[in-house]
């Protein structure tokens, strides 16, 4: 298993505890509460994931060719989805992150509520992260 | 808030049960947890007799009408004809050719906006809204506006959502060619002095339309009475089904308007040196009609002309007057839109929660609300938030679902402030 499907495994793992919605939104809320924020300055509107009903934030680097994601949000729900992602993406590499399927976000009953995701951004927000794997990867190629 | 400035209304009884019956789709739950619809503002739920009225149509009625010489084909037309009646009669016009049938007021007002637009609108131009319109009464009228180098200018409200008369009657300039305004905003619930709009913009031989989409399923409309030259509404957020609505317009005013579209219907002669049209009200009912939801549309009125409308609107405004105080005692709330005089709407926000987060929230409850701007841009702009949360009532909603929102609201509240 590789390092992603891993720790994918293992959030379904802390989701499979929950019996409904109420209470998966709640630890997401609780995982959003907890996400370090993003220093200010990296709050730029180049940084700003387009095509939220809430604004999001994503700033990414490399660090011995590894990507580290650290982003922020108004919304605390997609604070929470986001460090579900950081916790699967963040410290990865590239092409592990351009590869990654995401299987955790239907396995976890969030593909369910894609309308709502839909509008906060969600898939937008893996996009993008997936655009900055690629662009370091071209990078350091 | 609410509470100091409106009139004292007293419920009478009101049979709350034995309506919401009617609409099967509310006896669901959501996660395992009662549906409680509070988004009847982006549209109603629909009666069995409207349900039966479709499956009914294309089960012993179904086909085109108005062409065919065949039996199914007459009865269709006759069918599809008397709603035309029907909508006549529910909004007091005063002809069937003043009905025209479209697929909402999204479409009713482009229809004006292209067709008495393209025709009466040149530079420098004014047409005159207000700041609560609903993204369907800014844009038909920027696109045409654009073409024409005319401009687009919105009457100015206060903060809590009342029109500036004051500046309606400055703004309405020698320049001004149009009133477009809407009669109950749908984020704030702000009813608006129509009536007097329509008077002060016909002493000065400026015509009015009326954007209805709020009103029709609560209060009772004259077109007639008020005097205004459009009116236009959809059928979804009056019980009827989706995809047909209702532009009204005076005769003399439709007449002198070019089509809207081309097509099948709409035409008298057609030959390759030139066409000419159908009369009233097919000069503006291009190609096949939604013959089936017109029938639903039909239904709907039957159903609507059933209930105590008054009793049913004392009913939703006590909901939204429970619902205001209660939500009003949390601290951080602040209630968006305190006009005097106002529909069953309650718009709020909270310091320091995100209103996206509330409403998904209330969702995990199985508590249906609207986040965001609500297709008012322009009014989140002039309050200065980015949002609301609305709940919007019908008379089908109880107290028990209104208790149900404010102690979700309050759990959620303390969940996300924490
Ligand atoms: C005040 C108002 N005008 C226009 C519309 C647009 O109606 P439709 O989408 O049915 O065309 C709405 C719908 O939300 C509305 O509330």
């Amino acid at each position: 298993m590789s390092n992603i499907a891993a720790i994918e495994h293992e959030i379904v793992e802390d989701f499979d505890l929950f019996d409904d919605w109420t209470e998966k939104y709640q630890y997401i809320i609780e995982l959003g509460q907890q996400l370090k924020p993003l220093e200010a300055q990296y709050k730029t509107d180049d940084r700003k994931i387009t095509g939220c009903q809430s604004s999001v934030w994503l700033h990414a680097y490399t660090k011995d060719g590894l990507v580290f994601f650290e982003s922020d949000s108004d919304s605390t729900f997609v604070k929470g989805e986001i460090a579900l992602l950081i916790k699967v993406l963040s410290g990865q590499a590239p092409e592990e992150i351009i590869k990654a399927e995401l299987n955790f976000i239907d396995a976890i009953g969030l593909r369910q509520h894609m309308a709502v995701t839909r509008a906060n951004g969600l898939a937008s927000m893996i996009k993008q992260m997936k655009l900055y794997a690629v662009g370091f990867q071209s990078h350091t190629a | 808030m609410i509470k100091s400035t409106a009139p004292e209304i007293k419920p009478r009884l009101f049979k709350v049960e034995e309506l919401r019956a009617d609409f099967p789709v509310l006896f669901q739950t959501a996660y395992n947890k009662p549906l409680v619809y509070l988004d009847n503002a982006a549209t109603s739920q629909k009666p069995q007799i409207v349900i039966d009225a479709l499956s009914d149509y294309y089960s012993t009625c179904n086909a085109n009408i108005h062409r065919g010489v065949h039996f199914l084909s007459q009865k269709a037309s006759q069918a599809f004809d008397d709603v035309r009646t029907k909508v006549k009669d529910y909004i007091g016009a005063g002809s069937e050719r003043e009905i025209i049938f479209v697929r909402g007021t999204t479409e009713a007002i482009n229809l004006v906006a292209s067709s008495w637009g393209r025709k009466n609108l040149s530079a420098g131009d004014v047409v005159l809204v207000t700041t609560m319109e609903h993204h369907s009464n800014i844009v038909p009228w920027q696109l045409i506006c654009a073409e024409k180098g005319a401009e687009v200018i919105p009457v100015p409200m206060d903060d809590r959502g009342v029109l500036d008369m004051q500046a309606f009657e400055t703004l309405l300039t020698d320049k001004v060619k149009f009133v477009s305004v809407v009669h109950t905003s749908n984020s704030l619930g702000t009813i608006n002095p129509v009536d007097v709009i329509v008077q002060k913009a016909h002493e000065k031989n400026i015509p009015v339309l009326v954007d209805a989409a709020q009103a029709v399923a609560h209060e009772v409309i004259d077109v007639q009475a008020l005097n205004c030259d459009f009116l236009a509404f959809s059928g979804h957020k009056m019980f009827g089904p989706t995809g047909v609505g209702v532009l009204y317009g005076k005769e003399k005013l439709l007449e002198a308007m070019p089509p809207y579209q081309g097509g099948g219907e709409m035409i008298a002669q057609v030959s390759f040196a030139g066409t000419t049209f159908n009369e009233l009200p097919y000069k503006f009912e291009a190609g096949t009609p939604n013959i089936a939801d017109v029938i639903g549309l039909g239904a709907a009125i039957d159903y609507m002309n059933g209930v105590d409308r008054a009793a049913a609107a004392d009913w939703e405004l006590s909901l939204m007057r429970s619902t205001a105080e209660q939500l009003s005692t949390i601290p951080g709330i602040r209630l968006i839109g305190t006009a005097p005089h106002k529909a069953a709407v309650v718009s709020f926000v909270v310091d320091g929660v995100n209103a996206l987060d509330l409403g998904m929230y209330l969702d995990t409850l199985g508590i249906a609300v609207r986040t965001g701007h609500h297709c008012t841009q322009p009014v989140m702009d002039r309050l200065g938030i980015p949002g609301t949360i609305r709940a919007s009532f019908m008379f089908y909603n109880t107290q028990q679902e209104v208790d149900a929102l404010v102690v979700g609201v309050r759990k959620g509240i303390n969940l996300l402030r924490a």
